[in-house]
């Protein structure tokens, strides 16, 4: 028994990584978004489109690195056009995510579907349990590098919010528009550029899905992982650091019905299957309040309301 | 940008005369702004849509060719249009109804999955026991309570907790097709049909029929009479009345004393009500058995639906007609222009977007002010 657990708890936690690695890429992207004052509820679909391209554009040039550039790319294409909609007077931020939300998801099934069959080079991963006789150990910390990739930019960007006159400028237009217009800053260029580089980076979190885990591109691949990555902004309270805590900590949440798959239990698979949704709800009940806006939330943020 | 030239073109002849004293018609012409914008939107992404078939190989015209075919042209395909359409309506009513209220419900996908499954479970003990009238009619009070229950729990969420409504709802979705998936691959499974994972068939008789005369089932006319009926609760009553003004303005709603609360459950609950109907209409008329195919997307068509129609309830059913009709010539379009399925989402998708881009235009053309002073947004 107590074998079986560690089992379990080896399989969760290298699922954990794995499992962790788009949400990260999601998050990180929604929360430059919103630190701007803006909502992109579209990077569920961005994170398909991402997948599809990064899938395509790995199959045709042998190159998994040019098809996670390839989704980034497609990812700010989705992003930018999201900003300059919103940029609009009278447009309705969270609506246009949405609509970009299916708009994504339905161009990435049409041109996705001649690459459900073919295989396309996967992303290498870096074998980092050399050191352990343990298979399981071994295979779970085969980590890709994409993960550490995530890692870094989530430092970097917590360092520049804080530290670089950009991150002031990001801060000021996302807690008062009118503030950053006194300044002399243009808010719909900001909003802009933050949209379409969080689209990069959840395109990248897309090619993570189809070129490394699980690695293959078909319909199903992503059920909502990119709303509920915009959920675990608010829960990382806009934060870069804790978004990668979190997209962890819902990694580990997503990696339990495998995990305990893999020792033989599927009994009430589908639950655990539903496990990161219903987690998610449960913290967005325990962190959101009816009395107050949450803490160190964006100012010009439309969901503040 | 007040020259009200561009858009004449497509405004009603009626609104074109010169109003000069009648109230009517000078409000004629200010509402119509509201069939303008989005009919100039729907064109508008016809257009692109026409760019991007002719960019991948494919002849607009053969498209439209086989919409009309396989959603319009026949007797046949007209009432497979009407079929498809009430689920259209029912979902893009648990859009609307919310909206009226502020806020922006997107699980009707969910509702509809859960109400239909709900159905299908609370029959598998009554098949052949129970007469099929009341069986059915247990069938869509259970279709109904649960799926209100499940957008009412967004609701309540929003109400009492101030959590995000679009994406609680979204998520829930997500967890109702899960919990439908571990009964019907679970407990309810029905082992005499090893293919697909579904519950106990209704069987014939216990079948909801047709509308006599049709070959479309009575989902689409309870679709409409319950677009009726909701048109009047939202516009005539002191409960839609209630419902706009805390749409409107919720600090004013709250210090007018309103049961802002109960308002917003209500409405969430109406709105997941419609959708567990669609879900069982699907049930009891369509597949005869619950399971993975509840699924369809038509909760995220009736979302588009819904913008479209303005979330207007008498508007969302010709507007549903249209997007059933083009649901139904899916297939066909697939077979003949060798074009993936996927083809009707990228429409509504670019629909969708344009559309709401096209809200921007609200208000900035003279030609819908007729009454000076007068702001209309």
């Amino acid at each position: 028994m107590n074998d079986g657990l560690a089992t379990v708890l080896i399989a969760m936690l290298g699922g954990a990584i794995r499992v962790s690695t788009p949400f990260m890429f999601v998050a990180l992207g929604e929360c430059l978004t919103e630190k701007s004052g803006r909502v992109n509820l579209g990077l569920e679909g961005t994170l398909v489109l991402g997948a599809m391209v990064a899938y395509a554009a790995s199959y045709h040039t042998g190159s998994p690195w040019a098809g996670v550039f390839a989704a980034g790319v497609a990812g700010s294409a989705l992003g930018a056009m999201h900003g300059s909609i919103c940029k609009l007077p009278k447009v309705n931020d969270v609506a246009v995510g949405i609509a970009m939300m299916l708009f994504g998801t339905g161009v990435a099934f049409f041109f996705g579907k001649p690459y459900i069959q073919p295989t396309a080079p996967r992303l290498p991963s870096l074998p980092l349990g050399g050191w352990s006789d343990s298979s399981s150990l071994k295979s779970a910390l085969d980590v890709n590098p994409l993960f550490f990739v995530g890692i870094v930019i989530a430092i970097v960007m917590a360092w520049a919010l804080r530290n670089t006159r950009w991150g002031l400028v990001v801060r000021t237009v996302g807690d008062s528009a009118a503030a950053a217009r006194a300044m002399g800053i243009s808010v719909d260029l900001v909003r802009f550029l933050t949209t379409t580089v969080g689209g990069f980076l959840a395109g990248v979190g897309g090619a993570f899905l189809s070129l490394s885990y699980p690695g293959s591109w078909n319909q199903g691949l992503s059920s909502g992982q990119g709303l509920m990555a915009v959920a675990l902004v608010i829960f990382a309270r806009w934060n870069p650091m804790r978004c990668v805590i979190a997209a962890l900590l819902f990694g580990g949440a997503g990696a339990i019905g495998p995990a305990l798959q893999s020792v033989g239990i599927t009994q009430g698979y589908y639950f655990f299957n539903a496990a990161p949704y219903i987690l998610t709800l449960v913290i967005m009940i325990a962190t959101s309040s009816a009395k107050r806006s949450a803490r160190d939330m964006p100012g010009e943020l439309s969901m503040a309301r | 940008m007040s020259t009200g030239a561009p858009t004449a073109s497509e405004v009603p002849a009626v609104a074109m005369k010169p109003a000069a004293g009648s109230d009517f018609a000078l409000r004629l012409r200010a509402n119509s702004e509201y069939v303008a914008i989005p009919a100039f939107a729907l064109l508008m992404a016809a257009l692109l849509f026409a760019l991007f078939l002719l960019a991948i190989g494919k002849s607009p015209i053969d498209f439209v060719a086989y919409v009309w075919r396989g959603g319009f042209g026949t007797a046949f395909s007209f009432q497979n249009t009407l079929q498809r359409s009430s689920p259209l309506i029912l979902t893009a009513l648990a859009v609307a109804i919310p909206a009226r209220i502020g806020l922006i419900m997107i699980g009707a996908e969910g509702a509809l999955v859960l109400g239909g499954f709900a159905a299908a479970a609370i029959a598998v003990p009554m098949i052949g026991v129970a007469p099929p009238f009341l069986t059915l009619a247990i069938m869509v009070v259970a279709a109904i309570a649960v799926g209100g229950l499940w957008v009412g729990i967004a609701g309540y969420l929003r109400y009492a907790r101030g959590v995000n409504e679009t994406i609680a709802s979204l998520l829930l979705t997500y967890i109702g097709i899960a919990i439908m998936n571990f009964f019907v691959e679970g407990v309810l499974r029905d082992a005499s049909n090893p293919n697909k994972p579904s519950t106990k068939p209704l069987g014939d008789a216990y079948m909801v029929g047709k509308i006599p005369g049709t070959d479309v089932h009575w989902g689409f006319a309870v679709g409409v009479l319950l677009a009726i009926a909701l048109y009047i609760l939202m516009t005539r009553t002191t409960f839609g009345f209630a419902a706009r003004v805390t749409g409107g303005n919720f600090r004013a709603a709250l210090a007018q004393g309103l049961p802002v609360g109960k308002l917003i459950v209500s409405c969430a609950m109406i709105a997941g009500g419609c959708a567990g109907l669609a879900g069982f209409f699907e049930v009891a008329a369509i597949q005869g058995r619950a399971n993975a195919s509840l699924a369809a997307g038509y909760g995220f068509t009736g979302i588009l639906v819904s913008f479209l129609a303005r979330h207007n309830p008498l508007v969302i059913v010709p507007v549903a007609i249209l997007f059933g009709g083009l649901v139904a010539s899916g297939g066909l379009i697939q077979r003949r222009m060798d074009l993936p399925d996927a083809t009707v989402l990228v429409l509504q998708g670019l629909i969708f977007v344009v559309l709401l881009t096209s809200e921007t235009l609200y208000g900035r053309f003279a030609f819908f002010k007729p009454i000076k002073g007068r702001d209309r947004t």
